[in-house]
């Protein structure tokens, strides 16, 4: 009896949630496609595809009337294309990606890296990221969402946020050229001022860091007699395709020390998935669920992008997001993963597994930083 | 099913990522192996040290005895394998089922292996020219009047082994009784050979905190050979040509092993045939010790004609078969691309395929879950024609036409030259010659070794430094 209501219970959250996307959805349509508050960007590409989306799109799966979205539309300026009228004369961030060589794909951000970490600091448990600890940033910064959202989650609990350089454009030419030496003494380099700062009496607790970076850390920490739960912290968030969950528990078993770890899904685009509980009991199993209505994340078949896979089957991995800030609809991301069921704390599609997609996986440089 | 964990300095280790080998015409699983990450091999890298301590604690000559020991036991005993248990049998039909290599190779591989381990100590006496072994564990000692000092440059050695040739192992087994330890990456279709070994060892009462086994993918490798001080890889020539001149890795691939004839015996060729087609057929063809070119000066025509006619009467047979002489190309599509390869190099004017005379079926033989090359001869008017120096996995020779005063310089890097001559000044100029690692004078195959020389450099000298060292 108490799964059927459970189940039933449950049933009735998936509901509610579809219909507050869908919601939110046409709020967010009706923003970026009215004259008034919309980017020249949505307003030309409805003229162009000669659809009037206000009208067109009432739900989530209306969205395929955009087709998908291309990251190349990104490439270069000018930016003020992707500027809602609605928004002008706030305050504008530029956040990058790519860009190692050629031009990178920016997009332009106000207040939505704030939102999008402050839902996610609701997620972290008190007990390992205790309100007024101080951060160390330690992961890549520059023209970067990242290091701007980490300090703001900090400030946002109430502590000061210590950063470290680090230049992921960099990283991936010493990585194309073969230059191991100079990679090697780039991420000594990263890891010595780390450990500086660890060491400087800051008080630090909590920390974002990559797996790449979280391991040299912890390994130069136990070289030295120490541990990443002896220098005093006790939170860590992170993430990447690397984050597996063979390496959770390698993390877990080997490198923590007792510190607790979180993994997430991210980019520049989309806000940042949480994952639901990744622990021995469920083989560190990494589960990333979007912050919807915000961002959606779908699994869909590696042959049409516009049909979701069945629970438990493979597929690429697609996102939309959905702010008042930026709209992108249907996001091919480069990931691969399985589509994963709703569950009570996050009643809508999941992804696990999330690796690169196959198709792609030769060319891309994963794990650099 | 049979499950070959990792194995963390004698420790197994279950991953949560685990890959199948399955056999490579059935497509039938025969075993599940753990998956390793960068990151174990860089946190098991820290305790390096103690490997080779605790070789150190037990004496060269115990140590010769438990690797002699471990070569009988490797070559006939019931060993522990994984979370089973693995006979001398069972490794050859594994073995063979997940390389596509016949069953009689297999065993000859294993038989080379026995023999190196069993005769380890001759092995070293002669590697080390007869240095009194105990030297290589104290670091110093006396010979012959004259101090002398070797130190270890690693404590421990990387290898990234290969999938695809059993034959290779036989370069990393006398690391262990020179008191170093030994971390290894198995190739994902033939981790049978480094895991029997190691398990050998431990029953042979070699200690486990000496040895490491790391399946896995790119990143392990890369993580063995960036963490430690000495590695060898085994690969193409892109993996020969990415580390040839890092001091700290040895890398072994194509080997363009070759056969001169002198002018001065040239005209009595058919009395090489024999000796010709073992070298470029031994063991499927897959080694680089295997012949890829034979160079004369003259009846070059005749010399292929004749190669081919013996080598178009090979066929496939299947593994089993005491006389298959073929190995099975498991990777999807690569036979597909060599033979690619070979048709555009066919169609140049200075290049014949003399094989495709006498087949009555294509080279390439395609079968549901695997593919095989069939023999291949091609005579090469000159060194300049496109099949002239071209190494492939499976019986393939060129016979290229060159006069003998430019072959040594036109032939490249070769790993073993068997040069059939009389003539002084052509072996004169053969000894002085860099490009030739190994050096056969007479009808010697290129595919029998002699263990007691080095083979591509010399192992205790990449392994150790020999120093000055003075007491007062």
């Amino acid at each position: 009896m108490a799964v059927a209501t459970n189940t039933s219970s449950l049933d009735a959250k998936i509901k509610k949630a579809k219909e507050d996307l869908d919601a939110h959805l046409r709020e967010t349509i009706a923003w970026h496609f009215s004259p008034d508050t919309g980017c020249p960007f949505w307003l030309d590409k409805a003229k162009e595809l000669k659809i009037n989306p206000i009208k067109d799109v009432q739900s989530y799966e209306d969205l395929r009337i955009f087709g998908h979205f291309e990251d190349e539309w990104l490439r270069g300026g000018p930016l003020n294309k992707w500027i809602p009228r609605g928004l002008e004369g706030k305050p504008t961030y530029v956040f990058e990606t790519g860009g190692t060589t050629g031009i990178p794909k920016s997009r332009i951000a106000f207040d939505d890296f704030r939102t999008d970490y402050e839902l996610f600091s609701h997620t972290l448990p008190e007990k390992y990221f205790p309100k007024g600890s101080n951060w160390l940033m330690l992961g890549p910064s520059g023209p970067r969402r990242l290091r701007l959202a980490v300090e703001h989650l900090c400030q946002y609990r109430g502590g000061i946020c210590f950063c470290v350089d680090l230049d992921p454009r960099w990283v991936i030419k010493l990585i194309k050229k073969g230059w191991h030496e100079h990679l090697e003494a780039y991420k000594d380099h990263v890891i010595d001022q780390a450990i500086t700062i660890l060491g400087a009496g800051h008080d630090i607790r909590c920390m974002f860091t990559t797996p790449k970076l979280l391991e040299s850390l912890a390994l130069r920490l136990q070289q030295a007699g120490s541990s990443i739960g002896k220098v005093g912290i006790t939170g860590i968030f992170s993430g990447g395709t690397e984050f597996t969950p063979q390496w959770n528990r390698f993390a877990h078993e080997e490198l923590l020390d007792g510190a607790y770890m979180t993994p997430t899904y991210g980019n520049t685009l989309m806000g940042l998935a949480a994952s639901g509980p990744s622990t021995p009991e469920n083989n560190y199993k990494i589960t990333y669920y979007a912050p919807q209505p915000r961002a959606v994340i779908q699994v869909v078949d590696f042959d049409d992008y516009n049909k979701p896979v069945e629970y438990g089957q493979t597929g690429r991995v697609k996102l939309t997001t959905l702010t008042k800030e930026f709209f992108v609809p249907n996001f091919m991301e480069r990931d691969e993963g399985e589509r994963e069921q709703p569950y009570d704390k996050y009643p809508w599609d999941g992804v696990s597994g999330v690796r690169p997609f196959h198709v792609l996986a030769a060319t891309t440089t994963v794990g650099v930083y | 099913m049979l499950h070959l964990p990792l194995v963390r300095w004698g420790k197994p280790y279950e991953s949560l990522d685990k890959t199948q080998i399955v056999h490579f015409e059935t497509g039938e699983p025969i075993a599940t192996v753990s998956q390793g990450i960068g990151g174990i091999v860089r946190q098991d890298l820290l305790k390096a040290k103690r490997a080779r301590s605790v070789l150190r604690d037990i004496s060269t000559d115990e140590l010769l005895k438990r690797v002699k020991r471990a070569g009988e036991l490797y070559a006939t005993a019931t060993l522990p394998m994984g979370d089973g248990t693995q006979t001398p049998d069972e490794f050859v039909r594994q073995q063979s089922a997940s390389t596509g290599m016949p069953e009689n190779m297999c065993r000859g591989n294993m038989e080379k292996n026995r023999f190196v381990l069993v005769e380890m100590e001759n092995i070293l006496t002669a590697l080390t020219r007869g240095l009194d072994l105990r030297v290589l564990g104290r670091g110093y000692g006396e010979e012959r009047g004259v101090p002398v000092s070797y130190q270890a440059q690693t404590p421990v050695v990387g290898a990234v082994l290969p999938s695809n040739s059993p034959g290779v192992h036989t370069l990393w087994l006398p690391i262990i009784p020179m008191q170093i330890g030994i971390v290894l990456k198995p190739g994902s279709s033939e981790p049978w050979t480094p895991y029997r070994v190691v398990s050998a060892f431990l029953e042979a009462g070699i200690p486990g905190e000496a040895m490491s086994l790391y399946p896995g993918p790119h990143e392990v490798g890369d993580a063995v050979l960036n963490g430690c001080k000495r590695s060898m890889v085994f690969g193409g020539q892109e993996t020969i040509n990415k580390y040839k001149h890092n001091p700290a890795v040895q890398p072994h691939g194509p080997g363009f092993s070759k056969i001169f004839l002198g002018d001065d015996v040239v005209d009595r060729w058919e009395d090489y045939l024999d000796v010709i087609q073992e070298s470029v057929c031994k063991n499927g063809g897959r080694s680089c010790i295997n012949t890829s070119s034979v160079w004369v000066s003259r009846h070059g025509r005749e010399i292929a004609d004749a190669l081919a006619q013996r080598m178009a009467k090979i066929e496939v047979r299947r593994t089993t078969d005491p006389k298959a002489e073929l190995a099975a190309f498991t990777t999807p599509r690569m036979a597909d691309a060599v033979n690619q390869m070979i048709d555009v190099d066919a169609q140049s004017s200075d290049c014949e395929d003399v094989t495709a005379r006498y087949r009555s079926t294509p080279r390439l033989v395609k079968q549901e879950r695997c593919d095989y090359l069939l023999p291949t001869v091609f005579f090469c008017k000159s060194p300049d024609a496109p099949a002239a120096n071209k190494e492939y996995m499976f019986p393939f020779v060129s016979v290229v036409e060159c006069p003998q005063k430019d072959m040594i310089h036109r032939a490249g890097p070769t790993l073993v030259c068997t040069a059939i001559t009389d003539d002084a000044s052509f072996k004169l100029d053969l000894l002085e010659a860099t490009n030739i690692d190994r050096l056969n004078i007479g009808p010697v195959p290129t595919s029998s070794l002699n263990w007691l020389q080095p083979h591509e450099g010399n192992i205790v000298e990449f392994l150790f430094r020999n120093r000055a060292y003075q007491t007062a």
